[in-house]
């Protein structure tokens, strides 16, 4: 079990991130947090796998408090951040340099084939393209097989058809070992396709503004109309955690209660 | 004069199917560098061995060559050629060693780097030559003082490469290594190691090239042994071929210890563009 308790960040520039966040993410849940820019969903991310520190408050995994980056806790940024002097190989081993040789092969091996990059394995980073990138990096944090798996807006760099595909690729990696996936993106639609619970965020102070569940069951039709549905939900509480829908705040609140009766 | 002709034989090569014309084109484009030097190489003996000039300032490939080959046979060239480059290597050694522990450290430490720095970016702005007599008088007029000065000339680039490629290592790679809890050394050796080579290799290679040129200002300043001092021995004797080939001395040496760092250093850098391409 992962848990937030009153997360908060303030930078040195007295810019609030985040402001009191709390959360728990139950182990092999797949979260994904949304909202606008400058509210926080990055800062979170790094909180919680140690990167930065929160100013208030404390992270914790499975009761210990997270205070520097913990082994059971991988992320995937934005961009693939591959070392340009390792060999695809190489790069995805590169969390198994402890581990005696054979075994590091054979891990390393079966996640290569598990992102279907197995015959890139001895090419330098700079000869894949940017969706094959973004899988070698997947298979790097997947390897030392982690708890829990942030993931920093990781397909918004890609084209639409690469993003699909590697949407259901993730999909299929987690159910490998189920590990806890809390993601964050902009991408309402993808938000719908992998999450059980959307967490909707909100900017100047980085807070939680609503939280959907998402158990629409899998593999998950963008073109029904109840995956319509929740997409009018979160982009209807994503315009209310804007500020300037904050004034028509009950209008909207009602507009959006016609899915009630669904919900 | 064969690559002369070689290169006017592409022509008729034109008629021949493409892939072998390409092939050629290949091999002759390089064998392009060659032909302004070697023209003027053959105009000048030409005009020399026709009497339009006595070759007496600017002696012709041939005496030259035979300089060169006489100094050879004597040992002489060997010997000056070695003293030349056993400074060259002590003062290299010394400059990149202090330029790049000086480098790292100021690249790495932000309080190093003010405290630091401006006085080296100071120092850095002296010509070096301006350094030579207070060398002397420091450290005598033997070897001491001149492999100071080349290592002076060496340390400045090294330095400078090093604190700017530390600086500039991407902090999103760095934290790369942070997420897989890598300890200081272990940073060191696996991301910022490989991530600064590039850098330090082209910086070893501006410093070699300093080296070779502080080298030659040292031994124009009091020596008995040194290419640098057969060229002044040519010039008070009036030997211009004797100054000639150890000019071209210099070339050959220069040219093969740059090509020697490159080589060395391309099995580190083969995941570079340019590394893996050639």
């Amino acid at each position: 079990m992962l848990v937030l308790d009153r997360v908060g960040k303030t930078y040195p520039n007295g810019v609030r991130a985040l402001d009191g966040l709390s959360l728990a993410v139950a182990p092999g849940e797949i979260l994904v947090v949304i909202g606008g820019s400058g509210c926080g969903k990055s800062t979170m991310l790094r909180a919680i796998c140690g990167l930065d520190a929160p100013s208030q408050g404390r992270v914790a995994l499975n009761g210990t408090t997270i205070t520097a980056p913990h082994e059971q806790i991988g992320i995937i940024f934005q961009e693939p951040r591959l070392l340009p002097w390792l060999r695809v190989a190489d790069n995805v081993g590169f969390g198994l340099e402890h581990r005696p040789r054979a075994e590091r092969r054979a891990r390393v091996e079966r996640a290569l084939d598990r992102v279907g990059l197995l015959d890139k394995a001895q090419v330098w980073p700079r000869e894949l393209s940017g969706g094959q990138a973004q899988r070698v990096a997947i298979a790097r944090a997947l390897v030392p097989r982690p708890q829990v798996l942030l993931l920093d807006e990781p397909f918004s760099a890609l084209d639409a058809f690469t993003r699909a595909d590697l949407q259901d690729h993730l999909l299929d990696l987690w159910a490998d070992a189920q590990p806890t996936l809390i993601m964050v993106t902009h991408d309402v639609e993808e938000a719908i396709v992998l999450a059980d619970r959307i967490m909707v965020m909100r900017p100047r102070p980085g807070r939680l503004y609503e939280e959907i569940a998402c158990d629409l069951p899998r593999p998950r039709d963008r073109q029904s109309a109840a995956f319509d549905f929740v997409k009018r939900r979160v982009l209807a509480a994503l315009d209310r955690s804007l500020d300037r829908a904050v004034i028509t705040d009950d209008g909207e609140t009602r507009a959006v209660a016609g899915g009630g009766l669904w919900w | 004069m064969s690559l002369v002709s070689m290169t006017a034989s592409v022509e008729p090569a034109e008629a021949a199917p493409a892939p072998a014309n390409a092939r050629l084109a290949r091999v002759l484009r390089p064998a392009l560098g060659f032909l302004l030097p070697v023209a003027l190489a053959v105009f000048w003996e030409a005009a020399v061995r026709l009497g339009l000039s006595n070759g007496r300032l600017v002696p012709p490939p041939s005496v030259i060559w035979n300089t060169f080959v006489d100094l050879a046979r004597t040992g002489e060239l060997q010997q000056h050629a070695f003293a030349t480059m056993w400074r060259v290597a002590w003062g290299f050694a010394f400059g990149v060693l202090a330029g790049t522990i000086l480098g790292a450290i100021t690249g790495y430490s932000a309080l190093t780097h003010r405290v630091v720095d401006p006085t080296l970016q100071a120092l850095r702005s002296i010509p070096s030559i301006a350094w030579v007599p207070l060398f002397i008088l420091w450290f005598g007029i033997f070897e001491a003082s001149k492999v100071i000065l080349i290592a002076v000339g060496v340390f400045f680039p090294v330095y400078l490469g090093v604190m700017g490629a530390v600086t500039s290592v991407d902090r999103k790679i760095v934290e790369v290594g942070r997420v897989f809890r890598l300890s200081g050394v272990a940073m060191v050796r696996r991301i910022l190691l490989p991530a600064v080579m590039p850098a330090y290799i082209i910086s070893l290679r501006a410093g070699l090239g300093l080296g070779w040129m502080f080298v030659v200002a040292a031994e124009f300043l009091g020596a008995s042994t040194g290419l640098g001092f057969l060229l002044i021995d040519g010039q008070q004797l009036g030997k211009p071929a004797q100054i000639v080939a150890a000019i071209v001395a210099f070339a050959i040496l220069g040219k093969t210890t740059d090509w020697l760092i490159a080589l060395t250093a391309a099995p580190f850098l083969r995941w570079e563009d340019r590394f893996a391409r050639s």
